[in-house]
């Protein structure tokens, strides 16, 4: 079989995993004149599939071929896709013939699971080390963790990793019990948690001794995970419970949530459908709210529903909510206060921080500062606009912002 | 008034006469620009030389304006060395006036800012080498059609990502050149120069084909990242309409198509076996395995795994603590985060090797909610101690102690079946039922919460204290040899 086959099973293989990040790892270069390629902090998208996904890293499969059954998996073993496996020299040959061509920021490698986890762990690793080693390659490189791997190989694919990762797959035991029978989810928590102290460990060596560098390196780019939405009955609320015990536990970068997506040659066991992708992007804006946005993970869904609403982003439905809190006065809140108003970003809230010390801000700013006026308008007071007192009693607010069309991208 | 500068990308010039501007207070209306060596337009006014020499003297700007101007300057707009000019000519009144990002002129200046540098990071990411010879011989070349004049800004990116390749990157209106040594600047040359293949696009297609999921189209959202103007420089563009186009009819034959027999029979492993919690006390280690999988409470769900006992299997001393702590519950081990390093430090100066003795926890899941990055730590309540009672009992009667010491209120209970008040009963030997000794005393963790420092001094010298009693008993033991 030709690279080039390959390379179409095994991607085709590797693109049900949402990750692609390329960004905040530590500062590299090749001005040595010794090696090849740089990181900058910032990732940078070098394509776009018409999926909306960018294209960042060459993410690909070692190998297809899994002894493990996990039925939402599109190589699971007794699925009758077609098997490949790169050696590692053509793994470190594509990487570098497309990096060079600035196709690509780095490398993704992952791998069914084959013999043990220890030789599955040891053969991702072996491209890792060949790129850094013999080929002194400087770009990003993220390699998927197979729980249970011995220590020193963990330890050996984080000097060489700019990022680690293990799937968590589905947020609650039981169904991973039943749809992946042979992993083990405290298996994969015990290896996130030496992730993590293993992350911790360079961390504070570096703080130490921030030019000695003496410290041993490991995954700069720290640890992530993904999660499978729609696979199983797990509630929005069970999901982001899980992401927030993972985000606090071990210090994940990103939980990545994956919609549910038909495979070819699925198991009948799985609901075929389009994947839920409205559920998924309203999961990362709550996600976000959990990250930038002060919120609990308590307070993001609407307890009596336990999912998150699809006609409005989560932040507008508990504004909806708490209609007692508002309106709040633009020029005087908290920043507390302004991260929680409909069509704040981050971004508007800072720029209305540092820009209410001058002079005040009018309803004519808005536009000015990015903010959509429809959303926010009912729940704030300007200068010179306060929204009428019944406009946020009232029952119909709710309905003027559910969708005429269907929304795409970020919006709050 | 008119100001004529060397080129596109001139800041330098424009900068120079801006000053003298301000200085010689001549009003934004007054000053028109352009760039030398433009077609001569149809009203084109006369090339006028700057003002003379203007009365000596200077002012401030803020450091963020420089920064603000030399990215805008690389706009393609014509207007913009007027508009960087007006805003410089009300710095010295307001100097805040860049923070007001409701201000007119600094809301469009931020936006021409902005574009220049998402030009730019779209030429690092879009543009495509084309190899010329082969390695180690080969020339890298790319076209590029920037929207902005970011030739030159975009290159350093280039030359510390490709030290060790030469590379040109052509475009209409300058080109960049790298011998690995340094960037070199030349004029514009037409797209003809460019070459138009490379042996690995045909691959790199492959390869884009196969990670587009068809199930899940969004040719929108990757029209906003990756808009039409770049495409024709694209190899891989020309895959994109194919690939919508046939979205649909893949997507619905993945989920019209049932799935096929499995080509080959896949023993399914059974379902991990049930273990019943025995009652049979076995060695420590059959115990630790056991309480793995312990389910007798909530807590295991949220936490990483069971955190079991530690020690000799003879040990005569015995230690408990009240449960797992973050970096515990990371490590699988107890008493190894900040509790842990204050317990070892006072075993050590009350004469006991830590690695002598049997060390654990009343309640063995880490208790805990979580709060952003981190993990708050919640104290375990009776029913939770009392559903790990068990396992701290097997341990009791697995290893024989002639001595346990209950460190804190949660081990107390743990250790005596009831609530313990620490301050009457610490510092001295306690006979439990079965005739082995308990001892009382503060839990570590405790000692790190204390605000003052003298107080801390103090308890810590307590704690210490009554592990000496503890020490003195493990000295007079036939088991600790």
């Amino acid at each position: 079989m030709d690279v080039q086959r390959k390379l179409e099973i095994l991607a085709d293989a590797a693109k049900y995993d949402a990750s692609c990040a390329s960004s905040g790892t530590e500062k590299r270069d090749s001005r040595d004149g010794k090696g090849l390629g740089s990181t900058e902090g910032m990732g940078i998208c070098h394509s776009y599939a018409p999926d909306g996904r960018c294209i960042s890293l060459l993410k690909i499969l070692l190998t297809n071929a899994c002894n493990y059954d996990c039925l939402y998996c599109v190589n699971r073993a007794t699925s009758n896709v077609p098997r490949a496996r790169f050696t590692v020299d053509e793994v470190v040959k594509l990487t570098l013939d497309f990096y060079r061509r600035n196709y690509i920021e780095g490398l993704f490698l992952s791998s069914g699971i084959i013999r043990s986890a220890d030789y599955t762990m040891e053969q991702v690793v072996s491209v890792a080390r060949k790129l850094r080693e013999e080929h002194h390659f400087r770009g990003y490189i993220h390699l998927k963790t197979i729980p249970e791997a011995d220590d020193a190989l963990i330890t050996e694919a984080g000097k060489y990793a700019d990022r680690l990762s293990i799937n968590i797959e589905v947020p609650e035991e039981a169904s991973l019990a039943k749809l992946a029978p042979e992993k083990d989810v405290r298996a994969i928590r015990r290896t996130m948690g030496r992730l993590r102290l293993k992350l911790d460990e360079a961390r504070e060596g570096r703080k130490l001794t921030p030019k000695g560098n003496t410290a041993p390196k490991f995954a700069p780019a720290g640890q992530s995970t993904q999660m499978i939405v729609g696979a199983d009955s797990a509630s929005d609320q069970t999901i982001l419970n899980t992401s927030a015990n993972l985000y606090g536990s071990y210090r994940l970068k990103r939980v990545y949530y994956s919609a549910f997506s038909p495979i070819p040659d699925a198991s009948r066991a799985l609901p075929l459908s389009a994947p839920p992708l409205l559920r998924e992007h309203r999961l990362y804006q709550a996600d976000w709210l959990m990250r930038f946005y002060g919120f609990d993970v308590g307070e993001i869904v609407d307890e009596t529903a336990g999912m998150l609403s699809l006609d409005l982003d989560p932040k507008l439905a508990w504004a909806l909510r708490h209609r007692d809190r508002f309106p709040l006065d633009v020029n005087r809140a908290s920043r507390e206060d302004l991260l929680r108003v409909p069509g704040f970003g981050t971004k508007a809230v800072d720029r209305i921080i540092a820009t209410r010390r001058i002079t005040s801000i009018r309803a004519a700013d808005l536009a000015k500062l990015h903010i959509p006026r429809n959303k926010a308008l009912p729940f704030i007071v300007l200068s010179d606009h306060r929204p009428s007192p019944h406009v946020l009693d009232s029952a119909g607010l709710a309905e003027r912002f559910k969708p005429k069309a269907t929304q795409l991208g970020f919006g709050f | 008034m008119h100001i004529k500068l060397d080129g596109e990308t001139d800041f330098d010039g424009w900068r120079k006469a801006a000053r003298t501007l301000v200085l010689s207070e001549v009003k934004p209306a007054e000053v028109s620009w352009s760039v030398r060596g433009d077609e001569p337009g149809l009203f084109e006014p006369p090339d006028e030389a700057p003002p003379p020499a203007a009365p000596s003297g200077t002012f401030n700007v803020p450091a963020k304006f420089v920064d603000l101007a030399k990215t805008t300057i690389l706009h393609h707009d014509p207007e913009r060395f007027a508009l960087l000019y007006r805003l410089l000519w009300r710095l010295p009144g307001h100097h805040d006036l860049l923070d007001v990002a409701t201000d007119a002129d600094v809301a469009q200046i931020a936006m021409m800012a902005k574009a220049v540098r998402r030009d730019e990071h779209k030429m690092h990411a879009f543009v495509r080498f084309r190899e010329i010879g082969r390695e180690p011989n080969s020339h890298y070349v790319a076209w590029f059609e920037p929207e902005h004049h970011i030739v030159e800004l975009a290159a350093p990116f280039f030359a510390r990502r490709f030290a060790d390749m030469a590379w040109s990157i052509l475009t209409p209106e300058a080109c960049a050149h790298w011998d690995g040594r340094a960037v070199s600047i030349t004029p514009g040359v037409p797209k003809a120069e460019a070459p138009t293949e490379d042996r690995l696009e045909e691959t790199w297609r492959r390869y884009y084909a196969s990670i587009f999921n068809p199930a899940r189209l969004k040719a929108k959202a990757m029209q906003k990242e990756m808009p039409k103007k770049y495409w024709r420089n694209l190899p891989e563009a020309s895959l994109i309409r194919p690939l919508i186009e046939g979205a649909e009819r893949l997507t619905g034959a993945m989920i019209a198509n049932a799935a096929s027999l499995p080509h080959k029979a896949q023993k399914r492993p059974k379902s991990a076996k049930p273990r019943q919690p025995s009652s049979a006390s076995g060695d420590i280690a059959t115990l630790r395995e056991e309480a793995a999988d312990c389910r007798a409470c909530p807590l295991w769900e949220d936490a990483t795994q069971t955190v079991f006992g530690e020690g000799p299997k003879q040990a005569p001393l015995m230690l408990v603590g009240e449960q797992p702590g973050d970096k515990e519950d990371l490590a699988g081990k107890p008493f190894v985060g900040p509790a842990g390093q204050m317990l070892d430090r006072a075993l050590k100066q009350a004469g006991i090797a830590r690695n002598k003795i049997y060390v654990t926890n009343a309640v063995k899941h880490f208790k805990f909610v979580p709060r952003g990055k981190i993990r708050l730590h919640q104290k375990p309540n009776t029913s939770e101690i009392r559903a790990c009672r068990p396992w701290y009992e097997r341990e009791l009667a697995s290893i024989k102690p002639e001595l346990v010491v209950a460190m804190g209120a949660t081990a107390a209970q743990s250790v005596f079946g009831k609530i313990m008040p620490i301050n009457q009963n610490r510092g001295r030997l306690i006979d439990l039922d079965d005739g082995t000794k308990a001892l009382i005393t503060v839990h570590p963790s405790y000692l790190l919460r204390l605000p003052d420092a003298g107080a801390k001094a103090l308890e810590y010298q307590r704690f210490v204290d009554d592990l000496k009693i503890a020490a003195d008993i493990l000295r007079q033991s036939p088991r600790a040899a």
